[in-house]
């Protein structure tokens, strides 16, 4: 027989992760055994030094704030559902911080017996616990760098989360000898020093310069240590997120990036990171899954990567970082493993290419906002030939993207059923070809090819020759300029789905097909947003900004009278995005369509707050193009 | 499940009740262990009504424990069909259940020497110590507060005014889940026991037993009788 006040501990407890992870009969049994514990407002429950007790702590009314060691700063405010005292309890020796109740609150004791069940009784709320708690979630070091690492809202997925950096590097004169330098680093305990002028970064020498340049014999250590300096330096802006950190280390193949004020060299040196900060701030390390790649051999040695990135996208989005970053390391890491599939399709040729190549990603691949496994989308332009021997030339192409396509297709990208893939031999062509066409599309912009330019203007090169493809952007911004009008047909593609709320706030969903009563996400709300931001990018004649979010933050510098609309544009997609994503894993599918019935309430007011602004961005699209006599 | 309970060990059962009443009256309360019960009955009147369910939960210092909680349903020779739109327990219910002496046995084995908290204490206690007699025992021995009373003292100044525990609940916010069942009116005496409590000591941060117990005179002021329930 069920006890009322268990039956109603676990009425409660049902919403909150990790318990709404576990087993009816099992949460129950959970409930039967949880302590119930009434504080007044100022009430402590546990303080600092004081030996850990038996229990983890969730707020069923009222709330609790943690605070610091000197109990003066709060750290954290627990409201109902929310847990706290589960680091301490996994660390098991004294609180190290205090525990306050700000309101006069009841809170539920859970004990680590009860804890310990939990933990085997589900691989998901075990993982969840570990994630989310078991990390020093409160220590102050972290909470003041500002990372919203564990915080469950919404709003903090608007930053990329900001990089911990030495905003202190050691530095040294040009007039330096080697061996001062390197007192200087053996005092200071670090294994890097700036060389500057005027406050200016000139170079840099690591430990490693050290031991390859100076060890080895080749500069004595009265020599200047602008001798063995690695220059120019590569830099960039202060404002660093984790995620362009990472990728210009790898990019560039260094172990340090310096930051100055305005990004370049030219500006005052303000900090550095290092690769181990990164590895630091990141226990799950992407670059590592990126040296996997560059080292793979096979088709099924880059698939292993690609799963082992999958269970990565998921731990992220689980631990709620935010999507734009988790997008950026994903793409980053589909990238390497397209470039790989070309490595090692070349080198399954019979001889190296006869022109310069480049080979594109389309679609969202190319606007990088592709965090599943989807479909390929590609193309290839290469060099202008002439005419005697173009198809000896588009063959080999041909023959290469084939090879291509068919890796890709077995790492997971699956071969795209509308055939838009380089292997075909209308989006293999030379970079005449490809400016023709494009000119032909925009000049004479039928239904069908404006949607054609959705997709392929939104190339992002993978590999190859860059001024091909510079080459091909010039011309599409040529073609645009003398043919505004071509504008105005995007436009009315961009407006043709209507915002997904109807006139009574209720959703649109799909009134027939297979997909009958649910809400296609992608067709509704996510490319309304990628296709306003394309068109008007394409309107400033900006160039290099093929990213949905980039694009609208160009936007609002361009427009700052709009800046207001341009932000909510980020953050529905942003929002859109990371559900779409969710969905998508839970579901193991695209994650496209959304069963409406099986949303929370929470989740769908969320979605319809995301909808605003498509209604807002359209209209601003209408009226800009005058596109309402053309309708 | 309840073999061991059989006529025969009755005499030594009640010692073992009657053994821990001892209640240091001049210690702090916060070690003392109190339950906060409930019974559901057929009526008010405790010399023709009977006993529908117990509900008990119990108070150590500010925590309930939930695995520690109490509720039994007896089984009904008297039954009252008014009183079943109150309380929702029908004569041959869905519950499980047992007659009234192992039922009444079975509580006086979990409150042991505890003090005993309940919205108007003494028509619950009058009722069990009725059905006790039905068995030839005698009274409960425990000592008794009342959550109403105790709701007085934390006012200004002393009052006559009767106040219901869905009255304390909105005063003192708590949601009123499962009223109307033993247990569920038990946990909300238990935690409006704990409020009322943590405001008492806020004056008195050594607030002892005697502190709580109303004095004797006070009694009666609460206009119930055993016989007739509430004038």
């Amino acid at each position: 027989m069920k006890n009322t006040i268990a039956q109603r501990i676990y009425d409660f407890l049902k919403n909150y992760p990790p318990f709404d992870m576990l087993e009816r009969d099992f949460l129950y049994s959970i409930a039967e055994n949880v302590q119930v514990l009434y504080y007044e407002k100022d009430g402590e429950i546990f303080r600092k030094g004081e030996p850990v007790g038996d229990s983890f702590y969730i707020v069923k009314d009222g709330a609790v704030g943690i605070y610091n060691e000197n109990r003066v700063k709060l750290i954290d405010e627990c409201g109902e559902g929310d847990i706290f005292g589960l680091c301490a309890l996994l660390r098991k020796d004294v609180y190290r911080l205090y525990a306050i109740t700000i309101e006069e609150s009841i809170v539920y004791g859970i004990s680590s017996v009860l804890l310990e069940k939990i933990t085997m009784a589900s691989a998901e709320a075990n993982k969840f616990i570990l994630t989310s708690f078991a990390s020093n979630r409160y220590e102050p070091s972290i909470i003041d760098t500002n990372e919203n690492l564990f915080i469950d809202n919404e709003n903090s997925l608007d930053e990329a989360k900001s990089a911990h950096y030495s905003t202190n590097p050691v530095t040294c004169s040009t007039e330096t000898s080697i061996k001062e330098a390197a007192l200087i680093m053996l005092r200071k305990n670090v294994g890097s020093i700036v060389i500057t002028e005027n406050m200016k970064p000139l170079g840099i020498v690591t430990d490693k310069d050290l031991r390859t340049k100076v060890a080895t014999g080749r500069f004595g250590i009265a020599e200047n240590i602008q001798k063995i300096m690695s220059s120019p330096v590569i830099t960039y802006t202060e404002k660093i997120t984790v995620a362009e950190a990472q990728i210009n280390l790898i990019k560039h193949n260094i172990s340090h990036l310096c930051l100055t004020k305005d990004g370049t060299p030219n500006s005052r040196l303000s900090g550095i990171i290092s690769e181990h900060d990164i590895v630091v701030i990141h226990g799950n390390n992407p670059s590592v899954l990126i040296k996997e790649v560059k080292r793979a051999k096979t088709p099924e040695a880059l698939k292993f990567v690609r799963l082992k990135a999958q269970s990565m996208l998921s731990g992220y989005l689980e631990q709620n970082l935010p999507i734009a970053f988790t997008a950026k390391i994903i793409s980053e890491i589909t990238d390497s493993i397209t470039k790989r599939a070309i490595e090692l399709s070349l080198e399954e040729m019979d001889s190296p290419p006869p022109v310069a190549f480049s080979w594109l990603a389309l679609g969202s691949m190319g606007r990088r906002e592709q965090l599943l496994l989807t479909d390929q989308d590609n193309a290839l332009v290469f060099e202008n030939v002439p005419k005697n021997d173009y198809d000896r030339t588009k063959a080999y192409f041909l023959n290469l993207s084939g090879k291509v396509t068919e890796k890709l297709n077995e790492v997971g990208f699956e071969y795209c059923p509308a055939e838009m893939m380089a292997s075909n031999p209308k989006w293999c062509l030379s970079v005449g070809e490809w400016k023709d066409q494009f000119n032909n599309w925009i000049t004479n912009p039928t239904n069908e090819k404006v949607m054609l330019c959705t997709i392929f203007f939104d190339y992002n090169m993978v590999f190859g020759n860059k001024a091909l493809v510079v080459e091909m952007t010039d011309s599409i911004y040529r073609s645009i300029a003398s043919h505004q009008i071509f504008l105005n047909f995007l436009g009315l593609n961009a407006i043709k789905t209507p915002p997904p709320l109807s006139f009574f706030r209720n959703f649109l969903v799909e009134a027939g097909g297979e997909h009958k009563n649910q809400f296609d996400i992608k067709a509704r709300a996510i490319m309304p947003l990628v296709d306003a931001a394309r068109l008007l990018i394409l309107s400033h004649s900006q160039k290099d900004c093929n990213n949905t979010i980039f694009r609208y933050e160009r936007l609002y510098e361009l427009e700052p009278q709009n800046r207001d609309l341009y932000e909510s544009c980020i953050n529905a997609f942003k929002t859109l995005l990371r559900f779409k994503t969710l969905q998508g894993i839970r579901n193991a599918d695209s994650g496209r369509y959304v069963d409406l019935n099986a949303l929370s309430k929470a989740d769908r007011l969320r979605l319809k707050t995301s909808f605003r602004p498509i209604k807002d961005i359209q209209e601003l699209v209408l009226v800009r193009f005058g596109l309402s006599q053309m309708m | 499940m309840i073999d061991w309970i059989t006529k025969k060990k009755y005499p030594g059962f009640w010692q073992n009740y009657t053994a821990p009443l001892k209640t240091a009256a001049k210690e702090t309360i916060d070690n003392i262990r109190f339950v906060a019960f409930d019974t559901e009955t057929t009526g008010l009147n405790t010399a023709k009504d009977r006993i529908l369910s117990i509900g008990a939960v119990s108070i150590i210092g500010n925590t309930i424990d939930v695995s520690s909680i109490f509720e039994i349903y007896l089984n009904q020779a008297e039954f009252n069909a008014e009183t079943v739109k109150i309380h929702g327990i029908l004569k041959n219910g869905n519950q499980e259940k047992m007659t009234e002496e192992a039922g009444i046995l079975l509580f006086a084995d979990y409150i042991k020497d505890a003090v005993l908290v309940a919205h108007h204490v003494d028509f619950d206690i009058a009722i069990i110590n009725k059905a006790l007699g039905r068995i030839h025992l005698p009274k409960l021995k425990n000592r008794r507060l009342d959550t109403g009373a105790l709701y007085k003292k934390t006012l200004p100044s002393n009052t006559d005014r009767h106040y219901g525990l869905d009255e304390l609940c909105e005063a003192f916010n708590i949601m009123k889940h499962d009223r109307h069942t033993s247990l569920g009116d038990a946990y909300l005496a238990g935690v409006l026991f704990m409020k009322i409590v943590s405001i008492l000591k806020k004056t008195n941060n050594k607030l002892t037993i005697d502190d709580l117990c109303f004095r004797k005179g006070r009694f009666r002021e609460l206009f119930f009788t055993e016989n007739k329930g509430w004038l």
